[in-house]
């Protein structure tokens, strides 16, 4: 048990899938002896060699198309896109190809590869080193999407989505790379890919949220809590599939809800969520749900910290959520 | 190697003067029949299409030395990752046309189940031809990473990635060409130039002076072959899948042949072809021309060449048969093969099908058209 970052929470988890399996290999652009360019993956090119941790040509599709070749034929690659907002020339090979093979092949190829990427802002990067594009995934049958926001869970799911035989996008929230530290247990463990996390309990509201934003609601409910309101957190995690069952417990459990996001509200992740307990549980519903998230805009870089949601706005939608 | 002019070997008469295919004449023979089958397979195709019998063909005629000819270059052990205008492919390595054609119906025996349009067959036995995909040019770097895992196993296995004149602009051809450069990777590429993608003619894909020379770039030994000389293009691909075996890396091969029809069923491409161009081709039929080559070595008669025929027209009409007996898909299939488990959220929206056909009766079936 060591007390590490989620980065390296992430470089911990690769190097215990690699040691335990040799057709794991972690590949994409700057991922060898640099150690990728937040250094995920950091001394993996002198521990496995060349073969196993390695630079590519600077091509999401060819990464992402030669990963799918890959997994196919008896491997277990672990794709890096450098940034998420990089992802998009490899999009038709995620969503047409490595989601539908099993489907269309009627299970005779499949496609057990992951892709990590970092997203979301914080960084000040921008439009293109900020995004969170989580929702245009979650919209395709076969994949699965993961966000982690804790060492624990990274290392835990990380290792779950590489022994997984579907394909697994792995979103990492850079913002939390090295702003968290958590106790991490040195052996290999696996945390399943479908359940979410409870954060803290409380009583009075509900909000669900998932990775970067999971500690700006942390601060939010303690500040409630200043105010005499109890605020149960939950940590969505596994975006897809997601645990339906527990997210209308816990909306059930305290009847107001909060869904806080930083990608863009029209069509978001938040809106599932909502629709979700809207469709099950309405009648349990004592307050409107109430969305935090992103504006409808491109994502700003000098003013991000406004287009963020921070613990001054998921404050104020817990406030008004209570007192409904 | 060039990648400018074009490789024959048979020529007008039918000699092959100092080729040397390497096979045997049951294989020469082997090769002829499944020239033969894939038209069979092929023309039944379409007159099960315009009878409204299945919705949708991809019309193979005047490719098929192309397709033959690269299929017979590799092992059964190899991978293929063919285009969709490809018959001759699984033919050629023992895929039943009968599991073909289970296919073109999408019925329960289909291997996909019925979850793709005809032509995107799916097999792996008794060779891995990986499932065909409608994008363009997705497959071919995909071939790249299977046969990256090739290499790194140490097994001496290759891959084959075909597709189309309109394939070369793709997105993935130039990943696939750029990566497997890089990598040595034990990949053949074939690009099947066959005057048009589509509607589109090679003069408006390309300002290059061949499809091959695109090779050059990546540093991939490229050339380019008479793809109606199944001779030609046995012997490039020969070579090319002796290099990728023994470590020396890609090849692209382009093989100029001709669409003799639309690009598919629902095409008619007498609005964009000049008649001339198909009156040009036909008297260059690929089979024509490995029948009179076949005919000046005396490995074939008028009479086998009679009977091989009437097997292979037999052999199709059987699988027919058998196809339209087959039921549909099960419902349930909608559901599985999406994850290696059902998830919950599946699982319920699949009993919410079952309900409502319980409850309201099933739905129409479609009449299985398809525009494209």
């Amino acid at each position: 048990m060591a007390n590490i970052t989620l980065l390296k929470a992430v470089n911990e988890g690769l190097r215990g899938a690699m040691q335990n399996d040799p057709s794991v290999l972690c590949f994409g652009e700057d991922v060898g002896p640099k150690g990728g360019v937040f250094l995920a993956t950091e001394n993996l090119t002198s521990e496995f060699g060349e073969g196993r941790c390695f630079d590519t040509p600077l091509s999401e599709d060819g990464i992402i198309g030669t990963a799918i070749g890959m997994a196919m034929n008896g491997l277990r690659p672990v794709a890096e896109i450098q940034f998420q907002d990089f992802i998009f020339p490899a999009f038709d090979q995620i969503v047409s190809e490595a989601a539908k093979m099993r489907y269309r092949s009627g299970g005779q190829y499949t496609v057990p590869m992951v892709i990590r990427t970092p997203y979301g802002g914080g960084i000040r990067g921008g439009l293109y080193h900020s995004q969170s594009g989580e929702a245009y995934f979650c919209h395709t049958p076969g994949l699965k999407v993961v966000i982690p926001s804790t060492p624990y869970d990274a290392k835990g799911l990380l290792i779950a989505a590489i022994q997984d035989p579907d394909p697994v996008l792995f979103m990492e929230p850079k913002a939390l790379y090295r702003s968290v530290k958590g106790e991490v247990p040195d052996e290999n463990y696996t945390v399943d890919l479908s359940t979410l996390r409870s954060v803290k309990e409380g009583d009075d509201v509900t909000v669900f949220c998932y990775g970067a934003m999971v500690p700006v609601v942390e601060k939010a409910a303690a500040l409630a809590q200043e105010k005499g309101i109890s605020t149960n957190i939950v940590d969505l995690r596994t975006l897809l599939p997601l645990d339906e069952e527990g997210v209308l417990e816990h909306a059930k459990r305290t009847g107001r809800v909060v869904i806080v996001h930083e990608a863009p509200r029209f069509c978001g992740y938040g809106s599932e969520v909502s629709a979700l307990i809207a469709e099950n549980v309405i009648e349990y519903m004592e307050a409107p749900i109430k969305r935090v998230t992103g504006f409808d805009t491109p994502f700003p870089n000098t003013l991000e910290h406004h287009y963020l949601p921070d613990e001054r706005r998921v404050l104020d939608a817990i406030e008004q959520t209570a007192a409904y | 190697m060039s990648t400018s002019q074009l490789k024959s070997v048979i020529q007008a008469d039918g000699a092959s003067p100092g080729y040397d295919p390497g096979l045997s004449d049951a294989e020469l023979l082997h090769m002829y029949r499944t020239l033969l089958l894939t038209r069979a397979f092929d023309d039944m195709c379409i007159k099960l299409q315009r009878s409204g019998r299945i919705g949708f063909s991809v019309p193979n005629r005047g490719i098929e030395a192309t397709s033959v000819g690269t299929a017979s270059a590799f092992r059964k052990d190899d991978w293929f990752f063919p285009s969709y205008r490809d018959f001759g492919v699984g033919l050629y390595h023992g895929v039943d046309p009968t599991d073909m054609m289970h296919n073109m119906f999408g019925n329960k025996l289909d291997t996909s189940k019925g979850r793709q349009m005809p032509v995107h067959f799916s097999f792996v036995d008794p060779i891995h031809l990986v499932s065909i995909s409608s994008p363009i040019g997705t497959h071919i770097v995909q071939a790249v990473g299977a046969a990256y895992a090739f290499k790194q196993r140490g097994e001496d296995k290759v891959c084959m990635a075909s597709f189309g004149d309109g394939g070369t602009s793709s997105l993935g051809f130039h990943s696939a060409l750029n990566f497997a450069g890089v990598w040595k990777a034990p990949v053949v590429f074939t690009c099947q130039n066959n005057g048009y993608a589509i509607s589109c003619p090679n003069e408006m894909q390309t300002a290059s002076e061949s499809y091959a020379i695109k090779g050059l770039a990546y540093g991939v030994p490229s050339v380019r072959v008479d793809g109606n000389d199944i001779f030609a293009v046995r012997e490039a691909t020969v070579a090319a899948v002796a290099r990728a075996r023994a470590g020396d890396g890609p090849t692209l091969i382009e093989c100029v042949t001709f669409r003799m029809g639309g690009h598919s069923t629902s095409d008619d491409p007498s609005k964009y072809v000049p008649k001339e161009l198909f009156e040009h081709w036909a008297k260059r039929d690929p089979i024509d021309i490995f029948e009179k080559a076949l005919f000046k070595s005396k490995k074939l008669t008028k009479k086998k060449k009679a009977e091989l025929q009437k097997e292979c027209e037999e052999q199709v009409i059987a699988g027919v048969r058998l196809a339209t007996d087959a039921p549909a898909p099960g419902l349930e299939e909608i559901f599985t093969d999406v994850y290696a488990e059902l998830p919950d959220h599946l699982r319920r929206q699949g009993e919410m099908a079952f309900d409502l056909a319980k409850r309201k009766g099933s739905a129409d079936a479609g009449d299985g058209a398809f525009p494209l």
